[in-house]
């Protein structure tokens, strides 16, 4: 599964938001965020909470990946969230999952189609936009 | 004082679940009354066979293509027009009680509004509308939302989770661990989705959704006008109605229905005859959607599973009936009932054993397609019972609503009000009725378009994953009403077709904007 969007904000400035892990929740639809080292916990509007593991945070790459450990019913899961620079002073996020059981990758994937648009309409929109 | 109106719905219902329709299993006598004194019609379609296209086209009054909701899992927009909003802004009490599902179920990040409102513990989400005012999220002043079982962000298993516990478990469980729908046997035969529930009666869902009806019916005013969609999640799999009810349809009693070739060579040789996603679905080797349990092969159903599934299905049919009986006398006792219009349909069919299926799917046959659907006017605007056998489609709810109400039919309808008689069918023009499929899952990606018009269904399989274009199927249905024999390349019927074909494409409407993605698989 696989979504991304397309921001009229050059690269690092998208980067400062997308890569600062403790603050998903400004533009991905759950409720909270908190970090300890790299283990990162989200907790949704329904309470779920899940437990992150991050295995990637590459500032030079505008990468992150991470995974949900600890979660009997998600057997595998990645996902990678990457910052493309499009040499035109905007910049495409790509959020991939790799997960089973695959029906919930579209889930995470609606969610992240989402929190995407969100992202794009708040850097957009701030000063400094072009 | 304007009419009211209470809009019923029922969740994948054949045509012949009622008595009024040649059903001869479930009792129906509320159901077969306000058909004898109402509009009953022989030929209504849905304009897709699956519930949230389906449910987006009532309450839209468009075609799938235009509302965009192509496939479950593909949210309607919140700020997709709607008939209640309408309604409500002339002046109408709106409500809506059971299942909704004009966004996807599968949500645990509660992105949609009417997930939401139970785990606010609200019954409205009031959001900014175009004219700078406030409004309700639908249109819909009240909702309180049920599915099937006690599962999901809903008022009903809600209730249930704070007030009887116990009865969580006694539903069937829908999805397996891997979250897919769950291929366990049960039941006296082994059949899938089928369950003893011990629930008490009046504790399932649809006891409920009448109760709550009632309940907010009674906190209305006596001149208030009011438009009421009292929708119940059954007789949509699973299918464990209350055990105290088994006693109703003994399924070692029951016939085999007709659609239903018990000699095995025959069945192959029907299906063969049609595109061939059809016995691939059959042999288990192709599955193209969420709604029906991937690790199941139909080609092992067994008669006594069919009978087992029938008599279910037909035991929750007749507790729909009994509980709409129960709503229509308290609105009696509210001194209503001369000024009521009801409207009966169903969202889509249920396969229930043709052709040996059950479940659904991109299969644009009669036991997925043909609806059953009832308008009973209001007794005071003086309309003549009817049977109207030209075909009309879902898409026509939203225009009668706002007829019904007088109001001018909203421009974004795609549609006329639904006809009151065979003459009035020929005035509003209601010549055919076209249904979409697209699904694009599991890598399968199949679309197919399906016109019904002049006795005759024509669908054409899109090119896809399955098909190269050239498929299709053509079924006269006067003379082969249970669609066993495809005509689709006959050549003496190549002009027939055709011209059917061409019918179909002038009048579908263009897809209204780029495909939106789908955002859960359900």
């Amino acid at each position: 599964m696989r979504r991304h969007v397309r921001i009229a904000r050059d690269a690092d400035a998208v980067w400062a938001v997308v890569g600062a892990l403790e603050r998903q929740h400004e533009w991905f639809p759950t409720e909270s965020t908190r970090m300890e080292g790299s283990t990162r916990w989200v907790t949704l509007r329904s309470g779920l909470t899940f437990e992150e593991e991050i295995v990637t945070h590459d500032h030079a790459l505008r990468r992150y990946q991470y995974r949900i450990v600890g979660n009997p019913g998600i057997s595998h899961h990645l996902s990678t969230v990457d910052v493309l620079d499009d040499g035109d002073g905007g910049c495409t996020v790509v959020y991939s999952i790799d997960m089973v059981p695959d029906v919930l990758a579209m889930v995470i994937g609606g969610a992240a189609g989402e929190g995407l648009e969100t992202l794009r309409r708040r850097l957009e929109h701030a000063e400094g936009a072009r | 004082m304007g009419r009211k109106i209470l809009f019923v719905t029922t969740d994948q219902q054949r045509y012949d679940a009622l008595g009024c329709n040649g059903g001869t299993v479930a009792r129906t006598p509320v159901l077969d009354g306000l058909a004898a004194a109402g509009v009953r019609y022989t030929r209504a379609h849905p304009q897709n066979v699956v519930c949230m296209p389906s449910r987006s086209t009532m309450v839209t009054g468009q075609h799938v293509a235009t509302h965009g909701v192509w496939m479950n899992g593909v949210p309607l927009p919140g700020d997709a027009p709607s008939i209640a909003e309408d309604l409500r802004r002339a002046g109408y009490r709106t409500a809506l009680v059971g299942k909704a599902h004009f966004e996807p179920f599968l949500d645990p990040f509660l992105r949609f509004a009417e997930n939401r409102l139970a785990a606010n513990d609200a019954h409205a989400e009031w959001v900014d509308a175009p004219d700078g005012g406030r409004a309700p999220h639908r249109g819909f002043e009240h909702m309180e939302t049920a599915t099937h079982g006690a599962v999901g962000p809903f008022h009903y298993a809600q209730w249930l989770r704070a007030h009887h516990p116990d009865d969580v478990a006694r539903f069937f469980q829908v999805l397996d661990r891997d979250l897919e729908v769950s291929a366990l046997p049960g039941g006296d035969t082994g059949a899938p989705q089928v369950k003893r529930n011990e629930i008490a009666r009046e504790r399932y869902h649809t006891d409920w959704v009448a109760d709550r009806t009632i309940a907010w019916l009674d906190s209305l005013a006596s001149d208030d006008d009011w438009f009421c969609w009292m929708s119940f999640p059954d007789p949509h799999h699973p299918w464990d109605p209350p055990a105290s009810e088994l006693g109703r349809v003994d399924w070692r009693e029951l016939d085999l229905p007709a659609g239903y070739p018990e000699d095995r060579a025959e069945r192959e040789r029907i299906l063969d005859g049609k595109p061939r996603h059809w016995r691939g679905w059959y042999d288990g080797t192709f599955v193209s959607n969420y709604e029906a349990p991937a690790r199941w092969v139909p080609a092992t159903l067994t008669a006594d599973q069919v009978r087992e599934v029938n008599a279910m299905a037909h035991i929750e049919n007749e507790l729909v009936d009994e509980a709409i009986g129960r709503v229509l006398a308290r609105i009696a006792a509210r001194g209503w009932a001369d000024d009521l219009d009801v409207v009966y349909t169903t969202d889509h069919g249920e396969m229930q054993g043709d052709f040996g299926l059950l479940f659904k799917g991109p299969y644009h046959v009669d036991a997925l397609m043909r609806l059953p659907l009832l308008w009973r006017p209001a007794p005071r605007a003086g309309v003549a019972p009817a049977v109207v056998d030209a075909p009309v489609g879902l898409v026509a709810l939203a225009a009668t609503f706002a007829d019904i109400a007088g109001l001018p039919r909203p421009a974004y309808v795609e549609s006329p009000r639904l006809p009151t008689s065979a003459d009035d069918a020929r005035a509003l023009g209601h010549e055919r009725v076209l249904t979409e499929w697209d699904s694009v899952l599991f890598g399968k990606v199949v679309g197919l378009r399906t016109i019904h018009r002049d006795g005759w269904t024509c669908t054409t399989a899109l090119p896809g994953t399955v098909h190269d274009g050239t498929e299709g199927e053509l079924y006269d249905t006067v003379e082969d009403p249970l669609q066993r024999v495809n005509r689709w390349d006959d050549p003496s019927l190549r002009a027939h077709r055709d011209a059917l074909l061409d019918d179909l494409r002038a009048h579908l409407p263009a897809p209204a904007g780029p495909r939106r993605p789908c955002d859960a698989p359900v």
